[in-house]
C-alpha cells in the first residue's frame, strides 16, 4: 500500500508540473494567435444557411461580401467591391469588383460569383432563413415564391467579370449596410458543386480541406464542440494588412467557465461577462472589462389580441410602472442603458424622440381608466421567458414592480428555448420577454419588425398609419427626411406600446490588454484584418 | 455461460427497438421544432426547411424510413448541424466521454476500493471514520458544486491546472476526472467496506486465519473476491449513469463529449441526434448491465438463477 | 414462521443505540419541522426583493445575508426546505408505491410475467430521462406535483429490481411454501407474509433514495428544468451560489451546508435502519 500511494503522489506531481506556466495568451502573443471565446458551437459555416452571432464571428474571418463593416461604425467600407455608384433614383447599384480579390484557392472573385450565390440563397429547397435580406432586389421574392422560373429575370446581373449591377424594388438607403450581413456574401461555386448540389443543405463543402472562401483567413481545422482554427489566407486581397496568423474559436457555453478561462489566461476575449461579475469588475476598475454600446433592445412583447392587453392604456400602465433605472443598476448591472424607444439611439445618427416616464400615479390612473381600478378584475398576467438567469431576474423584478404598483397578479412562466419560441409564434402568451439585435446600422432594422404581418412582429399589432410612414421613409432618399418620418412612426409605436422597451443592450466582454485594433462599433463587427496582438 | 450471454443479447434487441420507437414519437410530441428560431421565418421558408428533412411526410413514413436506416447503422443527418451526420457526431463525442468515464472509473475504483478495504480492516478506528466521512461528502455534494470548487482552488488560486478543455492543455484531464470520479469513489468505498465486513465475518475467513495465513493473503486471496461483489454489481449501472451524468462535468470543463451533445440536442429538438444518442446510450446501458450481471455470476456461482 | 414483533422491537433497540443514526434522525425531525412551520418562522417572504440592498453579508437584519435581488437567504432556505424535502419524500413515495408493487408481482409470479415485467423495466431504463422530463414539463405545464411524479417515475425502476430480488429470495423459504400449501390467497400472501419481510430493505432503500432524488432535483435545476421562480429549492440556491461563490460566498456556504447536513442525516439514519434490521451487516 505504501508503494501505491507513493506512485499516485508521484503521478500527481508529475502531471501538475507538466503544465508549465506559459499560458495560451502568452504564447499567442509571440505567434499572433488569437484565442476567441465564442459562446456556442456554430451551426455550420455555410453563410447561406446559418443564422447566429457566433457563426458571424467565424464567418467574418473566412468570407467577405461586397461591402465590409466599418470598424468605427457608420458607412460601410469597400469589401469585394472596391467602389460603387448609385443611380439617381436610388434603385440601381453598380459595383466594381476589386480586381485583386481572390478565393482562398487562388481563383479570381468575379461578379458572376455573386449572381450564383444570390441564386443559391433564393433557392427555396436550400432553406435559407435570411431570404428576406434579398427581397429588396427586384424579382427576388417572386423567384423565391416560384412566380418566375428564370433567375436571369432577377435584378442582379454580371455586366462583366468585374462589374455587378443590382436593381432594387425601391430606393433602399440601408442597402449597402445590409450587404455586410453574411447571408449576402458569396460562396465559391466550384467548391460547393464539387461536394453537393446548389441546394444541398448537407453538402460537405464546409469541411476543413474542402472549404474555400474569400476572407482574410482560411479554415484549418474544426473539432466539433471543441475548437475551430482558422489561419491566414495568403490570397486575400488585403493580406498585407492582416497581422494575425491564426484565430482559435472556443465554443464555451457555460459563461462561468468562460470567465475562469479568461482569468487563467486561456482566452484573449470572451463572448460575455456573467451578470454577477459585472458590478465587481466595474467597482474594482478591472482593466480587462470592456463595455461597449450594442445595437439591440431588450423588451417585452405584449399580445395585443389578448382581451386584457387590448387596450393601449393597460399597456402604458404596465410600461410606466417599470423602474428601468433600477433594473439596469441593480439587476442587469452591466452598464446597460434604460430604453425609452424601440430603436437604439444613435444608430447611424438616428435619435428617436420618444419618452416613457416612470410615473406610478399616471400608471394607476391609466389602469383605472381602462376599467381596472387598483387592479381589480384584472386577470393574472403571465410573463413568458426562456430559461436564463438574466431573464429570470428581470422578470422577477418586473413582477414585483407590477404587483406592488398596480395591484395585479403576475406569474412567471419559464420555458425552455424551443417551447418559448413556439409559444411566442403561435401567440400563446400574454407578455413575453424578447430581444432584437440590428442586422445593419439603420433604424429600419427595428421599425420594420413591427410592421403588420411581419413574422417577427408576434404581437398582433397592425397599425396602418405606422406602416405608411415606414414605407414612405424607405422610399425617401434624403436622410434627414427619412429620419423625420421614422421618428413619427416611432412616436406612434411608443404611444401604442405593443412592445415595452426595457433597456438597450451593451456588449460586456473581457478583453486582454494585448489585443490591439479592436474598435467597438454598434453592430459589434470585428474584422480580423484590423486586429493584432502586442504587449506594452 | 455463453448461452446465457447470447440469450440476453438476443433479448436486448427488441428492447432497443422499443426504446427507439418510443423516443421517436415522444420527441415529436414536445412543442417546439428543430427550426424554430429567434428570427421568425415565414411559412414558405419553414415548409422548405422541413421538406429538406422529410418532415412534411406522414409520420408513419418518416418512422419506417428512419428505422430502416438505423438497422443498417445510418442514423441520418443532424437537424441542427447541416452537413453533419448523427453517426459522425456520436463517434466524435463518444471517445471523449468514454475516456472521461474510464479515468473517472479508474480513480473511483482505485480510491474507492482502497479506502473501503482499509476502512473495513481498521474498523472503528480513525482510518475507518476519516475515509468514510470523506466518502459521505462525495455522496452528498453535487458535481456542479465540486467541480467549480476544485477549479477555483487548483485552477485560479493555485494556478497549477488548466480551467477547462480536454486534451488542449497539459493536465486538463485531471480535474474533470477527479470531479466525476469522486462521487463514485465514495459509493464504491462504502460498498466495498460493507461487502468486506460481511465476508470478513464469515467462518471461512476465521478458518483461514486460524490456519496461520498472513493477513495480506487472507484479504487479497480469500476475502476480496466475495467482498467486492457488491462493487462489481454496482459498476454496471454506474458506468451507464456516468455516461449520462458526465454532462455536468462536460459543461463545467468545456469537454466536447457525448453527454453535452445529447442534452443540447434535446434542447435544440435535433430529432435525429436525440434518437441516435438514445439508441446508443440504451445499448451501452444494456451492455454494461449485462457485463456486470455476468461478472457477478462469474464471481458468485450462487447468483446464477 | 418468523416472529415479527420481536424482530421489530430488537431492531428498534438497535436503532436507538446507534448514535450516528439517532443524531441523523433528530436533525431530520428538526428540518421537517422547520419546513412545515416555515411561514411562521421565516423573517421575510421568500420572494420579497429589496433591489436597492442587493447582495449583503449576514447582518442582524438578515441573519444569513441576502442574494443579488435583496431577498433574505434564511427565509429562502427555510422555504427551500419545503420544496426539497417534499421532492424527496413525494418522489420517493411514488417510486415506492410503483416499484414495490411491480417488484412483488414480478418476483412472486416469476416465469413469463416476471420476464415481461422486467423487460419493461429494461426498456424504461433506456429512455432518455431528460427528454422525458422536458416533455412532461412541457405538455402538462410546470406543475410542481408533476415534477415529483416525473422523478419518482424514474426512481421506481431500481426499487422494483431490489424488491423483486428480495421476493425471489423469500419465495423459496419454508414459511411461504407452507402458506401456499395451506391455500392462502395471493393477496394475503403479499400482505401478510411477503410484505412485512421486505419492509426492512424497502425502508432502508427508501431512506437512501431520498438524497438521490434531492440530488437529481438539483441537477434538473442546473439544467433549468426545475422549480419555477420565485420559488426555489436548495438545488437552485446552491446553483446560484456556485455562480457567485467568489463574490458572495455566503450564498453558497449556507445552502450548501444545509443541503449537505440533510443528506448526511438521511444517510446516517438510513444506514442505522439497515444495521438495525440486519445486524449481520452492522458496522458497530
Amino acid at each position: 500500500m505504501n508503494k501505491t500511494s507513493f506512485s499516485l503522489l508521484f503521478l500527481l506531481v508529475f502531471l501538475t508540473s507538466c503544465g508549465n506556466n506559459v499560458s495560451p495568451v502568452d504564447s499567442g502573443l509571440e505567434n499572433q494567435i488569437f484565442h476567441f471565446g465564442n459562446g456556442s458551437e456554430p451551426q455550420g459555416l455555410d453563410p447561406h444557411i446559418v443564422t447566429g452571432v457566433p457563426e458571424h464571428h467565424i464567418l467574418i474571418a473566412l468570407c467577405e461580401g461586397l461591402t465590409s463593416s466599418n470598424p468605427k461604425g457608420g458607412a460601410a467600407l469597400p469589401g469585394m467591391a472596391e467602389s460603387w455608384s448609385i443611380s439617381d433614383d436610388g434603385k440601381t447599384y453598380t459595383f466594381n469588383i476589386n480586381k485583386d480579390a481572390r478565393w482562398s484557392n487562388g481563383d479570381k472573385v468575379t461578379a458572376d460569383d455573386f449572381v450564383w450565390s444570390w441564386n443559391r440563397v433564393l433557392t427555396p429547397s436550400l432553406g435559407s432563413q435570411y431570404t428576406d435580406m434579398l427581397y429588396y432586389v427586384e424579382g427576388a421574392k417572386d423567384f423565391y415564391d416560384g412566380n418566375i422560373d428564370d433567375f436571369s429575370q432577377v435584378g442582379v446581373k454580371a455586366i462583366n467579370d468585374n462589374t455587378l449591377e443590382v436593381v432594387l424594388n425601391n430606393p433602399t438607403p440601408f442597402f449597402l449596410g445590409l450587404l455586410s450581413h453574411y447571408s449576402t456574401w458569396p460562396v465559391h461555386k466550384d467548391t460547393v458543386l464539387k461536394h453537393g448540389t446548389i441546394d444541398d443543405r448537407n453538402g460537405q463543402w464546409t469541411r476543413p480541406g474542402n472549404f474555400v472562401c474569400n476572407g482574410p483567413m482560411q479554415l484549418k481545422s474544426w473539432e466539433l464542440n471543441n475548437k475551430i482554427v482558422v489561419e491566414k489566407n495568403p490570397f486575400y486581397w488585403d493580406a498585407q494588412t492582416v497581422k494575425l496568423n491564426e484565430i482559435h474559436f472556443y465554443p464555451v457555453t457555460n459563461i462561468m467557465t468562460e470567465d475562469r478561462m479568461f482569468r487563467a489566461g486561456q482566452l484573449h476575449s470572451t463572448y460575455t461577462v456573467p451578470a454577477q461579475k459585472c458590478p465587481v469588475y466595474i467597482e474594482e476598475e478591472n482593466p480587462n472589462l470592456s463595455i461597449t454600446p450594442y445595437m439591440g433592445t431588450y423588451f417585452y412583447r405584449t399580445n395585443t389580441l389578448n382581451p386584457a392587453l387590448k387596450d393601449a392604456k393597460v399597456r402604458k400602465a404596465l410600461a410606466y410602472s417599470i423602474n428601468r433605472e433600477q433594473i439596469v443598476k441593480k439587476v442587469s448591472q452591466c452598464g446597460q442603458l434604460p430604453a425609452f424607444s424601440f430603436t437604439p439611439p444613435g444608430a447611424n445618427g438616428y435619435e428617436p424622440e420618444t419618452e416613457i416616464p416612470y410615473d406610478l400615479d399616471l400608471a394607476r390612473e391609466l389602469l383605472a381608466e381602462a376599467g381596472f381600478p387598483n387592479g381589480e378584475g384584472f386577470p393574472v398576467l403571465e410573463i413568458l421567458f426562456n430559461t436564463s438567469e438574466d431573464h429570470r431576474k428581470i422578470a422577477l423584478a418586473v413582477q414585483q414592480m407590477w404587483q406592488s404598483a398596480l395591484g395585479i397578479n403576475v406569474e412567471l412562466v419559464n420555458m425552455d428555448w424551443k417551447v418559448y419560441l413556439s409559444r411566442e409564434s403561435s401567440g400563446d402568451f400574454q407578455i413575453s420577454r424578447a430581444g432584437w439585435i440590428g442586422d445593419y446600422e439603420d433604424p429600419n432594422t427595428f421599425l420594420d419588425l413591427m410592421m403588420p404581418d411581419r413574422g417577427n412582429n408576434k404581437t398582433g399589432w397592425a397599425n396602418l398609419e405606422y406602416a405608411k410612414l415606414v414605407n414612405k421613409a424607405n422610399q425617401t432618399l434624403d436622410q434627414d427626411e427619412r429620419y423625420a418620418l421614422f421618428r413619427q412612426a416611432e412616436k406612434i409605436l411608443i404611444d401604442e406600446l405593443p412592445i415595452i422597451p426595457i433597456y438597450t443592450y451593451v456588449r460586456p466582454i473581457q478583453l486582454s490588454p494585448d489585443v490591439k485594433g479592436w474598435d467597438s462599433n454598434y453592430l459589434d463587427h470585428h474584422h480580423p484584418k484590423y486586429i493584432y496582438l502586442e504587449r506594452d | 455461460m455463453l448461452l446465457i450471454f447470447l440469450k440476453r443479447v438476443l433479448a436486448a434487441i427488441p428492447v432497443l427497438i422499443i426504446v427507439a420507437s418510443l423516443t421517436f414519437f415522444l420527441v415529436r410530441l414536445a412543442p417546439g421544432g428543430p427550426f424554430d428560431s429567434d428570427r421568425a421565418v415565414s411559412d414558405e421558408v419553414l415548409i422548405n426547411l422541413q421538406e429538406a428533412y422529410n418532415l412534411n411526410a406522414p409520420l408513419s413514413e418518416q418512422y419506417f424510413d428512419y428505422m430502416s436506416g438505423v438497422i443498417v447503422g445510418d442514423f441520418g443527418p443532424s437537424f441542427r448541424y447541416p452537413g453533419r451526420g448523427v453517426s459522425e457526431m456520436i463517434f466524435t463525442g463518444l471517445p471523449v466521454t468514454l475516456e472521461l468515464a474510464l479515468y473517472s472509473i479508474l480513480i473511483a475504483v482505485l480510491v474507492g476500493i482502497f479506502s473501503g478495504v482499509l476502512a473495513a480492516l481498521k474498523r472503528n478506528t480513525l482510518l475507518d471514520f476519516i475515509p468514510m466521512a470523506i466518502a459521505m461528502i462525495g455522496i452528498c455534494v453535487p458535481t456542479f458544486l465540486m467541480g467549480p470548487l476544485l477549479v477555483l482552488i487548483f485552477g485560479i488560486n493555485l494556478e497549477i491546472l488548466p480551467v477547462s478543455g480536454w486534451g488542449n492543455l497539459p493536465g486538463d484531464k485531471l480535474l474533470p476526472s477527479i470531479t466525476l470520479g469522486f462521487a463514485y469513489a465514495a459509493y464504491i468505498a462504502r460498498l466495498s467496506r460493507g461487502g468486506m465486513l460481511e465476508i470478513l465475518g464469515q467462518d471461512f475467513i476465521r478458518t483461514a486465519r486460524a490456519k496461520g495465513l498472513s493477513e495480506r493473503v487472507v484479504v487479497t486471496k480469500h476475502a476480496m473476491q466475495g467482498g467486492l461483489i457488491p462493487v462489481v454489481s454496482f459498476l454496471g449501472p454506474a458506468v451507464a449513469g456516468l455516461l449520462a451524468g458526465s454532462f455536468v462535468v462536460e459543461t463545467i470543463f468545456q469537454i466536447p463529449g457525448l453527454g453535452r451533445f445529447y442534452v443540447e440536442a434535446a434542447f435544440n429538438r435535433d430529432y435525429t441526434m436525440i434518437l441516435g444518442t438514445t439508441i446508443f446510450f440504451s445499448s451501452m446501458i444494456v451492455f454494461f448491465n449485462l457485463l456486470s450481471d455476468m461478472a457477478v455470476m462469474f464471481l458468485n456461482p450462487r447468483a446464477r438463477d | 414462521m418468523e416472529n415479527n414483533s420481536s424482530l421489530w422491537s430488537d431492531a428498534y433497540r438497535r436503532l436507538i443505540q446507534n448514535k450516528a443514526a439517532m443524531i441523523g434522525g433528530i436533525v431530520l425531525v428538526v428540518l421537517i419541522l422547520c419546513a412545515i412551520f416555515a411561514p411562521l418562522i421565516a423573517p421575510y417572504s421568500y420572494s420579497y426583493q429589496d433591489l436597492n440592498l442587493g447582495a449583503s453579508k449576514p447582518s442582524w437584519d438578515h441573519l444569513l445575508g441576502t442574494d443579488v435581488m435583496g431577498r433574505d437567504l434564511l427565509s429562502r432556505i427555510l422555504y427551500g426546505a419545503r420544496i426539497s424535502l417534499m421532492v424527496g419524500f413525494v418522489a420517493t413515495s411514488v417510486a415506492l408505491v410503483i416499484g414495490v408493487s411491480w417488484g412483488i408481482v414480478a418476483g412472486y409470479f416469476g416465469g413469463r410475467i416476471d420476464s415481461v415485467m422486467m423487460r419493461i423495466v429494461d426498456v424504461l431504463y433506456g429512455l432518455p430521462f431528460i427528454i422525458f422530463i422536458i416533455l412532461l414539463m412541457v405538455i402538462f405545464g410546470r406543475n410542481l406535483w408533476l415534477l415529483f411524479g416525473a422523478i419518482g417515475a424514474v426512481e421506481w425502476l431500481t426499487m422494483a429490481r431490489i424488491v423483486r430480488g428480495q421476493v425471489i429470495g423469500l419465495k423459496n423459504q419454508e414459511f411461504v411454501l407452507a402458506a401456499q400449501a395451506m391455500g392462502v390467497s395471493n393477496f394475503m400472501m403479499f400482505r401478510k407474509h411477503l410484505f412485512p419481510n421486505i419492509l426492512g430493505p424497502i425502508a432502508v432503500y427508501a431512506t437512501l433514495t431520498i438524497p438521490q432524488v434531492m440530488l437529481l432535483e438539483s441537477f434538473l435545476s442546473f439544467l433549468g428544468l426545475g422549480i419555477q421562480p420565485p420559488m426555489s429549492s436548495w438545488g437552485t440556491l446552491i446553483k446560484d451560489g456556485v455562480e457567485s461563490m467568489e463574490e458572495y460566498s455566503w450564498l453558497l456556504i449556507y445552502p450548501g451546508l444545509t443541503f449537505t447536513i440533510t443528506l448526511f442525516a438521511l444517510n446516517f439514519f438510513g444506514d442505522g435502519l439497515r444495521d438495525a434490521l440486519d445486524p449481520k451487516t452492522s458496522s458497530d
